[in-house]
Protein backbone atom coordinates (compact mmCIF):
# COMPACT_ATOMS: atom_id res chain seq x y z
CA UNK A 1 0.00 0.00 0.00
CA UNK A 2 1.26 3.32 -1.14
CA UNK A 3 1.25 6.05 2.03
CA UNK A 4 2.38 9.99 1.33
CA UNK A 5 4.77 11.19 4.03
CA UNK A 6 4.76 15.12 3.42
CA UNK A 7 8.45 16.58 4.00
CA UNK A 8 8.58 20.11 3.44
CA UNK A 9 12.46 20.17 3.61
CA UNK A 10 14.69 22.76 1.64
CA UNK A 11 17.04 20.57 -0.50
CA UNK A 12 20.06 23.23 0.66
CA UNK A 13 18.98 22.31 4.55
CA UNK A 14 22.24 20.06 4.75
CA UNK A 15 24.92 22.88 3.20
CA UNK A 16 23.04 25.48 5.00
CA UNK A 17 23.72 23.33 8.77
CA UNK A 18 27.55 23.44 7.68
CA UNK A 19 27.44 26.97 6.59
CA UNK A 20 26.44 27.91 10.10
CA UNK A 21 29.23 25.79 11.50
CA UNK A 22 31.54 27.51 9.50
CA UNK A 23 30.15 30.71 10.79
CA UNK A 24 30.39 29.54 14.46
CA UNK A 25 34.32 28.75 14.09
CA UNK A 26 35.06 31.99 12.32
CA UNK A 27 32.85 34.14 14.97
CA UNK A 28 35.01 32.03 17.75
CA UNK A 29 38.41 33.08 16.27
CA UNK A 30 37.59 36.39 15.79
CA UNK A 31 37.72 36.29 12.00
CA UNK A 32 35.41 38.20 9.55
CA UNK A 33 34.39 36.57 6.40
CA UNK A 34 33.53 37.83 2.97
CA UNK A 35 32.78 35.83 -0.08
CA UNK A 36 33.10 37.28 -3.00
CA UNK A 37 31.28 36.71 -6.42
CA UNK A 38 31.05 37.32 -10.08
CA UNK A 39 31.83 36.40 -13.46
CA UNK A 40 35.16 34.97 -14.94
CA UNK A 41 37.48 38.02 -15.71
CA UNK A 42 35.71 40.50 -13.45
CA UNK A 43 38.47 41.06 -11.70
CA UNK A 44 38.17 39.34 -8.43
CA UNK A 45 41.92 38.64 -7.92
CA UNK A 46 43.27 42.08 -8.48
CA UNK A 47 40.46 43.79 -6.87
CA UNK A 48 41.11 41.49 -3.75
CA UNK A 49 44.99 42.13 -3.57
CA UNK A 50 44.32 46.04 -4.35
CA UNK A 51 41.67 45.41 -1.30
CA UNK A 52 45.29 44.22 1.08
CA UNK A 53 47.20 47.02 0.25
CA UNK A 54 44.21 49.55 1.50
CA UNK A 55 43.72 47.24 4.08
CA UNK A 56 47.44 46.85 5.00
CA UNK A 57 48.48 48.04 8.87
CA UNK A 58 44.82 48.08 10.01
CA UNK A 59 43.98 44.17 9.49
CA UNK A 60 45.38 40.89 9.16
CA UNK A 61 43.99 38.85 6.20
CA UNK A 62 43.62 35.46 4.30
CA UNK A 63 42.22 34.67 1.50
CA UNK A 64 40.81 31.17 0.19
CA UNK A 65 40.77 30.98 -3.67
CA UNK A 66 38.09 28.66 -5.94
CA UNK A 67 38.82 27.84 -8.88
CA UNK A 68 37.70 24.62 -11.48
CA UNK A 69 41.62 24.04 -11.51
CA UNK A 70 45.27 25.70 -10.86
CA UNK A 71 46.91 27.31 -8.05
CA UNK A 72 47.75 30.36 -10.14
CA UNK A 73 45.40 32.76 -8.03
CA UNK A 74 46.25 31.41 -4.43
CA UNK A 75 50.39 31.94 -6.18
CA UNK A 76 49.82 35.34 -6.75
CA UNK A 77 48.28 35.78 -3.12
CA UNK A 78 51.13 33.90 -1.54
CA UNK A 79 53.15 36.24 -3.53
CA UNK A 80 51.82 38.95 -1.51
CA UNK A 81 52.53 37.90 1.65
CA UNK A 82 49.15 36.81 2.60
CA UNK A 83 47.95 33.22 3.56
CA UNK A 84 45.80 31.55 1.20
CA UNK A 85 44.18 28.16 0.49
CA UNK A 86 43.69 26.88 -3.08
CA UNK A 87 40.56 25.07 -3.43
CA UNK A 88 40.12 23.42 -6.74
CA UNK A 89 37.09 22.14 -7.51
CA UNK A 90 37.51 20.11 -10.35
CA UNK A 91 34.87 20.77 -12.51
CA UNK A 92 31.68 22.00 -9.73
CA UNK A 93 30.83 25.35 -10.96
CA UNK A 94 30.98 26.75 -7.36
CA UNK A 95 32.59 26.52 -3.58
CA UNK A 96 30.27 25.17 -1.19
CA UNK A 97 29.97 24.50 2.40
CA UNK A 98 32.27 21.93 2.70
CA UNK A 99 34.98 23.15 1.06
CA UNK A 100 34.79 25.93 3.07
CA UNK A 101 35.31 23.70 6.26
CA UNK A 102 38.32 22.05 5.15
CA UNK A 103 39.71 25.29 3.82
CA UNK A 104 39.05 26.88 7.61
CA UNK A 105 40.89 24.12 8.77
CA UNK A 106 44.24 24.78 7.02
CA UNK A 107 44.11 28.96 7.67
CA UNK A 108 45.74 30.67 10.52
CA UNK A 109 42.29 31.56 11.95
CA UNK A 110 43.90 32.94 15.55
CA UNK A 111 46.14 35.02 13.55
CA UNK A 112 43.82 36.54 11.43
CA UNK A 113 40.92 39.15 11.67
CA UNK A 114 39.53 38.74 7.71
CA UNK A 115 39.24 35.99 5.24
CA UNK A 116 38.43 36.78 1.95
CA UNK A 117 36.60 33.76 -0.08
CA UNK A 118 36.97 34.06 -3.85
CA UNK A 119 34.31 32.06 -5.37
CA UNK A 120 34.34 30.50 -8.78
CA UNK A 121 33.58 32.48 -11.40
CA UNK A 122 30.27 31.88 -12.62
CA UNK A 123 27.29 34.03 -11.26
CA UNK A 124 24.44 31.52 -11.37
CA UNK A 125 25.42 28.51 -8.93
CA UNK A 126 27.54 30.31 -5.79
CA UNK A 127 24.49 31.98 -5.47
CA UNK A 128 22.87 28.83 -4.18
CA UNK A 129 25.33 27.75 -1.62
CA UNK A 130 25.63 29.83 1.81
CA UNK A 131 29.58 29.27 2.77
CA UNK A 132 28.83 30.76 6.58
CA UNK A 133 30.76 33.99 5.51
CA UNK A 134 29.48 37.19 7.13
CA UNK A 135 28.64 39.23 4.05
CA UNK A 136 28.47 38.16 0.38
CA UNK A 137 29.47 40.32 -2.03
CA UNK A 138 29.22 40.74 -5.89
CA UNK A 139 31.94 42.19 -8.48
CA UNK A 140 30.53 43.67 -11.58
CA UNK A 141 32.57 44.96 -14.38
CA UNK A 142 31.76 47.29 -17.01
CA UNK A 143 32.90 45.33 -20.18
CA UNK A 144 30.88 42.68 -18.77
CA UNK A 145 27.39 44.99 -19.79
CA UNK A 146 24.61 46.49 -18.15
CA UNK A 147 21.44 43.75 -18.40
CA UNK A 148 23.00 41.65 -16.06
CA UNK A 149 21.34 41.91 -13.43
CA UNK A 150 18.21 41.28 -15.47
CA UNK A 151 19.74 37.91 -16.64
CA UNK A 152 21.22 36.81 -13.47
CA UNK A 153 18.73 38.10 -10.60
CA UNK A 154 19.12 35.16 -8.01
CA UNK A 155 23.17 36.47 -7.60
CA UNK A 156 22.19 40.16 -7.42
CA UNK A 157 19.97 39.41 -4.79
CA UNK A 158 21.69 37.79 -2.15
CA UNK A 159 24.56 39.95 -1.65
CA UNK A 160 24.84 42.52 0.52
CA UNK A 161 27.47 44.90 -1.16
CA UNK A 162 28.20 45.23 -4.77
CA UNK A 163 31.28 46.83 -6.48
CA UNK A 164 30.99 47.87 -9.99
CA UNK A 165 34.99 47.00 -11.44
CA UNK A 166 36.86 48.41 -14.12
CA UNK A 167 34.85 52.03 -14.60
CA UNK A 168 37.98 53.57 -16.33
CA UNK A 169 36.66 51.42 -19.28
CA UNK A 170 33.37 53.70 -18.86
CA UNK A 171 34.43 55.94 -21.85
CA UNK A 172 35.36 52.71 -24.39
CA UNK A 173 32.19 50.80 -23.23
CA UNK A 174 28.35 50.94 -23.95
CA UNK A 175 27.18 50.41 -20.21
CA UNK A 176 24.04 52.39 -19.02
CA UNK A 177 24.36 52.45 -15.78
CA UNK A 178 20.72 54.43 -14.98
CA UNK A 179 19.08 50.98 -16.78
CA UNK A 180 22.02 48.83 -14.81
CA UNK A 181 21.14 50.19 -11.67
CA UNK A 182 17.65 50.04 -11.85
CA UNK A 183 17.84 46.56 -12.11
CA UNK A 184 19.89 46.24 -9.25
CA UNK A 185 17.33 48.29 -7.02
CA UNK A 186 14.47 45.98 -8.18
CA UNK A 187 16.44 43.16 -7.02
CA UNK A 188 18.21 44.40 -4.10
CA UNK A 189 16.63 47.77 -2.90
CA UNK A 190 18.88 50.28 -0.74
CA UNK A 191 22.17 48.10 -2.23
CA UNK A 192 25.33 49.50 -1.54
CA UNK A 193 27.69 49.63 -4.11
CA UNK A 194 31.16 51.20 -4.91
CA UNK A 195 32.01 52.07 -8.41
CA UNK A 196 36.14 51.32 -8.09
CA UNK A 197 38.48 50.54 -10.30
CA UNK A 198 41.58 48.24 -9.19
CA UNK A 199 44.10 49.94 -11.78
CA UNK A 200 43.57 53.27 -11.27
CA UNK A 201 42.62 53.04 -7.58
CA UNK A 202 39.78 55.35 -7.89
CA UNK A 203 36.71 53.86 -5.52
CA UNK A 204 39.22 51.76 -3.21
CA UNK A 205 38.90 54.16 -0.36
CA UNK A 206 35.68 54.30 -0.27
CA UNK A 207 35.22 50.21 -0.39
CA UNK A 208 38.17 50.05 2.90
CA UNK A 209 36.69 52.39 4.62
CA UNK A 210 33.03 50.24 4.45
CA UNK A 211 34.61 46.90 4.72
CA UNK A 212 36.99 48.37 7.69
CA UNK A 213 33.78 49.18 9.49
CA UNK A 214 32.24 46.29 8.76
CA UNK A 215 34.85 43.89 10.82
CA UNK A 216 34.89 46.23 13.47
CA UNK A 217 30.96 46.40 13.81
CA UNK A 218 30.92 42.91 14.17
CA UNK B 1 28.19 20.03 -12.20
CA UNK B 2 25.86 21.47 -10.09
CA UNK B 3 23.09 19.53 -10.48
CA UNK B 4 25.06 16.31 -8.80
CA UNK B 5 25.47 18.32 -4.85
CA UNK B 6 21.47 19.00 -5.51
CA UNK B 7 20.67 15.16 -6.99
CA UNK B 8 22.58 14.03 -3.87
CA UNK B 9 20.71 16.09 -1.03
CA UNK B 10 17.41 15.20 -2.69
CA UNK B 11 18.76 11.33 -2.25
CA UNK B 12 19.79 11.84 1.36
CA UNK B 13 16.31 13.90 2.30
CA UNK B 14 14.03 11.09 0.78
CA UNK B 15 16.21 8.36 2.67
CA UNK B 16 15.94 9.74 5.86
CA UNK B 17 12.42 10.44 6.10
CA UNK B 18 11.97 7.08 3.76
CA UNK B 19 13.37 5.20 7.06
CA UNK B 20 12.07 7.46 9.72
CA UNK B 21 8.34 6.23 8.23
CA UNK B 22 9.79 2.28 8.02
CA UNK B 23 9.54 2.44 4.18
CA UNK B 24 10.56 -0.49 2.58
CA UNK B 25 10.70 1.43 -1.11
CA UNK B 26 9.95 5.30 -2.25
CA UNK B 27 7.49 5.31 -5.06
CA UNK B 28 7.51 8.83 -5.99
CA UNK B 29 9.29 12.10 -4.89
CA UNK B 30 7.96 15.43 -4.98
CA UNK B 31 9.94 18.30 -6.01
CA UNK B 32 8.77 22.16 -5.50
CA UNK B 33 11.24 24.24 -7.59
CA UNK B 34 11.04 27.85 -8.25
CA UNK B 35 11.97 29.63 -11.45
CA UNK B 36 14.70 31.42 -9.73
CA UNK B 37 16.19 28.02 -8.66
CA UNK B 38 18.68 27.29 -11.03
CA UNK B 39 18.68 23.86 -11.66
CA UNK B 40 17.77 21.65 -14.90
CA UNK B 41 15.28 18.68 -14.34
CA UNK B 42 16.67 16.11 -16.44
CA UNK B 43 20.61 16.49 -15.33
CA UNK B 44 18.45 15.94 -12.08
CA UNK B 45 17.24 13.26 -13.15
CA UNK B 46 20.12 11.68 -14.96
CA UNK B 47 22.36 11.78 -11.98
CA UNK B 48 19.30 9.97 -10.09
CA UNK B 49 19.75 6.80 -11.85
CA UNK B 50 23.47 6.38 -10.94
CA UNK B 51 23.53 7.99 -7.45
CA UNK B 52 19.86 6.11 -6.67
CA UNK B 53 21.12 2.73 -7.46
CA UNK B 54 21.38 -0.06 -4.62
CA UNK B 55 18.92 1.88 -2.60
CA UNK B 56 15.14 1.40 -1.86
CA UNK B 57 14.74 5.08 -3.96
CA UNK B 58 16.17 3.13 -6.86
CA UNK B 59 13.05 3.37 -9.03
CA UNK B 60 10.96 6.64 -7.07
CA UNK B 61 9.91 8.45 -9.49
CA UNK B 62 10.74 12.43 -9.84
CA UNK B 63 8.49 14.86 -10.12
CA UNK B 64 9.02 18.30 -10.39
CA UNK B 65 6.44 21.02 -9.88
CA UNK B 66 7.87 23.99 -11.15
CA UNK B 67 6.95 27.74 -9.41
CA UNK B 68 7.13 30.71 -12.10
CA UNK B 69 8.89 33.53 -10.69
CA UNK B 70 5.87 36.72 -9.69
CA UNK B 71 6.27 40.13 -8.89
CA UNK B 72 4.04 42.06 -6.67
CA UNK B 73 3.95 45.73 -7.40
CA UNK B 74 4.61 47.91 -4.18
CA UNK B 75 2.86 51.19 -5.02
CA UNK B 76 -0.56 49.45 -6.92
CA UNK B 77 -0.68 45.67 -5.40
CA UNK B 78 -0.88 44.19 -8.62
CA UNK B 79 1.04 40.76 -9.08
CA UNK B 80 2.31 40.09 -12.14
CA UNK B 81 5.08 37.38 -14.09
CA UNK B 82 7.73 39.68 -15.20
CA UNK B 83 9.01 39.71 -18.86
CA UNK B 84 12.96 39.18 -19.56
CA UNK B 85 14.66 42.51 -18.99
CA UNK B 86 12.19 44.65 -17.25
CA UNK B 87 11.09 44.48 -13.86
CA UNK B 88 8.25 47.13 -14.27
CA UNK B 89 4.58 47.14 -13.26
CA UNK B 90 2.44 46.50 -16.57
CA UNK B 91 -0.50 48.30 -14.97
CA UNK B 92 1.14 51.58 -13.03
CA UNK B 93 4.89 51.58 -14.77
CA UNK B 94 6.18 51.43 -11.20
CA UNK B 95 9.85 50.28 -10.65
CA UNK B 96 9.30 49.57 -7.52
CA UNK B 97 8.22 45.49 -7.32
CA UNK B 98 9.08 42.66 -5.14
CA UNK B 99 9.62 39.04 -5.99
CA UNK B 100 7.03 37.18 -4.46
CA UNK B 101 7.62 33.67 -5.81
CA UNK B 102 10.41 31.81 -7.84
CA UNK B 103 12.51 30.75 -4.78
CA UNK B 104 11.20 28.02 -3.66
CA UNK B 105 13.49 24.43 -3.70
CA UNK B 106 12.12 21.84 -1.31
CA UNK B 107 11.30 18.00 -1.21
CA UNK B 108 7.46 18.53 -0.33
CA UNK B 109 6.90 14.65 -0.16
CA UNK B 110 7.27 11.45 -1.25
CA UNK B 111 5.17 7.91 -1.34
CA UNK B 112 6.47 4.74 -0.21
CA UNK B 113 5.01 1.51 0.13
Amino acid sequence: MVKSVPIIENIMHANDRLAQENRALLDKAGVFAINIMASPGAGKTTFILKTLDSVHGSLRMGVIEGDIASSIDADKAVAAGLPAVQINTGGDCHLDAVMISNALAVLPLNDLDLVIVENVGNLICPASFALGTHINVLIASIPEGDDKPYKYPGMYRGVQALVISKIDLLPYVQFNMDYFRQGVEILNPGLVTFPVSAKTGEGMDDWAAWLLAQVGSK
Amino acid sequence: MHELSITQSILEISLRHAAQANAIQIVDIFLVIGEYSSILDESVQFYWETIAQGTIAEHARLHFQRVPAEMTCLDCSFVFCPVEGAFICPQCLSPRVKISKGDEFRVESINIE
